[in-house]
């Protein structure tokens, strides 16, 4: 699967506050989330956004909440993946198990605002088209990949109780 | 090579025979939780999935506590998806207001976690039950809806990291302070994807609402958990809270712990003799500083409660401060009991009249103003010192807020003086 888009920066530690408060925790509609996302953060995030692009974050994105109106808000907003250094624990799960695509590259500094990137999630790499650059990530692990290639968490397990 | 007590908890629960740190493994769980906020997900993702009943009515639990009572008809709404879905799927562990509680502080007290259980929760301070040499961990709404069908999850087995706290505490320095200052050394990445164990003789004399309060905020170091090994304190809990597995099983808790040969990341060594009381500055719960080096923060608000410090001994240390004074003028004191028990030992001990003759307002168990729920949420240029767990751009209200952590004795301290101040 290719993504192609814009990228996002945003800071390190990003939190799950940030990305979607908690007084709109009374949806389950992530175009509804989506509407809301990073508004604490920066006003303007959803109206930059064109569908497929990309966040390209520091270390530990997604930290605080387990709540997966997160991820949810993420998508609904438009973004196609994340890219950071590193990822909260549940924020991880949560992306995998709604299928959000992200990519831990420890380089992503390398990325600024703005830049044309193009990512190959089959194989974990990332082309900075503006910069001319390529990134290399880890794949992911055996076991996420099978949950991935089924479609998600939910879709995994149905097959399996089949 | 041996086990941490984490790793113990992990294997003991799945067919294999061994597990290794970085390893996924697929384990039955002994008890999945959910609140007003993630449950309604798991709900709609369970059915939409085509389930129609839970693998076991008695470990799936069911707490409406952030936005209860409902603060506007769409929470009620929410509520009401887990009322219908307690009443259908006929869970015995389903808290309506009036017999609820903020959800980690309710578990513990009504015995349903104890050591060497295996928990999820989709709610990030479900580590709080580590405190009991439990291994419980937060997870997502679809990790629980997953949970419904089977009674499993999946884990990456972590890393452990052993946290050795030496030396005799000072008078008003508590688990909460020790925990902040945690943080304040590693991070708010410090433990990523890692199992924090608390240990050495200061934890060792640590009360269980002080050992809550640490393992609550282990998320805020970005670990998995936030484990203690059972021990006296733990057993003489349980005793009391669950008499009856207490008696089948004390004697095996007791050996629950990690063995001397067992694999750490790291290991920090502290002596916290010197330690002066905490604060988390905005807008991180790793930006912590003595709270003595902030006298010159003004105050509009105070909140005393949530799942790290709404217990009955945070009510206490609270009252025995704010005693025959008076909050100071314009400032508002908000106290919210943990749970309807907290809340009649409060009212019996004499803590309510306490807080309502200082001036201060005393609330039903509710997650509430934490997470920006509703009383007490701060407007713009507002600044509240808190005993929660997160100090988020945001998290109270406003954007333009500022929250700060700390402990309950700084919290009943600075309502009186309207800064912030040590004890």
């Amino acid at each position: 699967m290719i993504i192609k888009g814009k990228a996002h920066k945003l800071g390190s530690d990003i939190n799950t506050d940030d990305i979607i408060s908690a007084k709109y925790l009374v949806s389950t509609d992530p175009k509804e989330l989506g509407s809301h996302c990073m508004e604490a953060i920066k006003p303007d995030f959803v109206k930059s956004i064109q569908p497929g692009d990309i966040i390209v974050a520091g270390k530990n994105f997604g930290c605080g909440s387990s709540r997966e109106h997160a991820p949810l808000a993420i998508k609904g907003c438009g973004i196609a993946a994340v890219i950071a250094p590193s990822f909260a624990a549940i924020f991880y799960r949560n992306a995998i198990n709604i299928g959000l695509p992200f990519l831990e590259l420890k380089d992503a500094d390398k990325i600024d605002d703005g830049d044309e990137i193009e990512i190959d999630l089959s194989v974990g790499v990332i082309k900075n088209i503006t910069k001319d650059q390529i990134y290399k990530t880890q794949a992911f692990p055996e076991f996420l990949q099978e949950l991935v290639s089924k479609g998600g968490l939910m879709n995994y397990i149905k097959e399996s109780h089949k | 090579m041996g086990y941490t007590l984490g790793e113990k908890i992990l294997l003991a629960h799945t067919d294999k025979k061994s597990i290794r740190p970085g390893e996924f493994i697929e384990a039955r769980l002994d008890l999945c939780l959910g609140n007003d906020i993630t449950a309604p997900m798991a709900i709609e993702e369970f059915k939409k999935a085509g389930f129609t009943k839970v693998f076991d009515r008695n470990k799936v639990v069911l707490v409406p506590d952030h936005f209860t009572p409902a603060k506007d008809q769409r929470s009620a709404n929410q509520a009401k998806v887990l009322a219908n879905f307690a009443s259908e799927q006929k869970l015995k562990n389903y808290f309506e207001i009036g017999c609820m509680g903020i959800e980690h502080a309710l578990l513990p007290e009504k015995g349903l976690v104890y050591p060497g259980m295996l928990v999820i929760g989709a709610d990030s301070h479900t580590c709080t039950y580590g405190a009991l040499g439990c291994y419980s961990t937060g997870v997502g709404s679809t990790d629980l809806a997953r949970a419904y069908v089977d009674g499993k999850c999946w884990f990456k087995v972590p890393e452990n990291i052993k946290f050795i706290y030496k030396g005799k505490l000072n008078k008003w320095v508590s688990g909460k302070d020790l925990v902040l200052f945690t943080i304040g050394q590693i991070g708010v990445d410090g433990a990523l994807y890692c199992a924090m164990e608390f240990t050495g003789p200061v934890i060792k004399k640590l009360d269980m609402d002080s050992r809550f309060a640490m393992s609550n905020m282990a998320i805020e170091a970005g670990a998995r958990a936030g484990l203690i090994e059972p021990d006296r304190i733990t057993l003489d809990y349980v005793k009391i809270t669950n008499k009856k597995i207490w008696g089948a099983k004390h004697k095996a808790w007791i050996k629950l712990k990690s063995d001397p040969d067992a694999n750490y990341a790291k290991v920090y060594e502290w002596d916290v003799t010197k330690l002066e009381p905490q604060v988390a500055c905005p807008h991180l719960p790793s930006n912590v500083k003595p709270a003595s080096a902030l006298s010159d923060v003004k105050l509009d608000q105070v909140v005393i409660g949530s799942c790290t410090n709404g217990r009955i001994s945070d009510l206490r240390v609270a009252a025995k401060i704010l005693k025959g004074k008076k909050v100071k003028p314009g400032l508002r004191l908000i106290i919210i009991p943990a749970t309807q028990k907290i809340y009649m030992e409060a009212i019996k001990e004499g803590l309510v009249e306490i807080f309502v003759k200082a001036g201060g307002v005393v609330s039903t168990p509710t997650c509430g103003p934490c997470l920006g729920g509703h009383c007490g949420i701060l407007t713009d240029g507002e600044s509240c010192l808190a005993t929660t767990n997160r100090n988020f751009i945001g998290r109270m209200g406003s954007p333009k807020s500022f929250v700060y952590l700390s402990s309950p004795a700084v919290a009943a301290t600075s309502a009186i003086t309207g800064h912030i101040t040590s004890p």
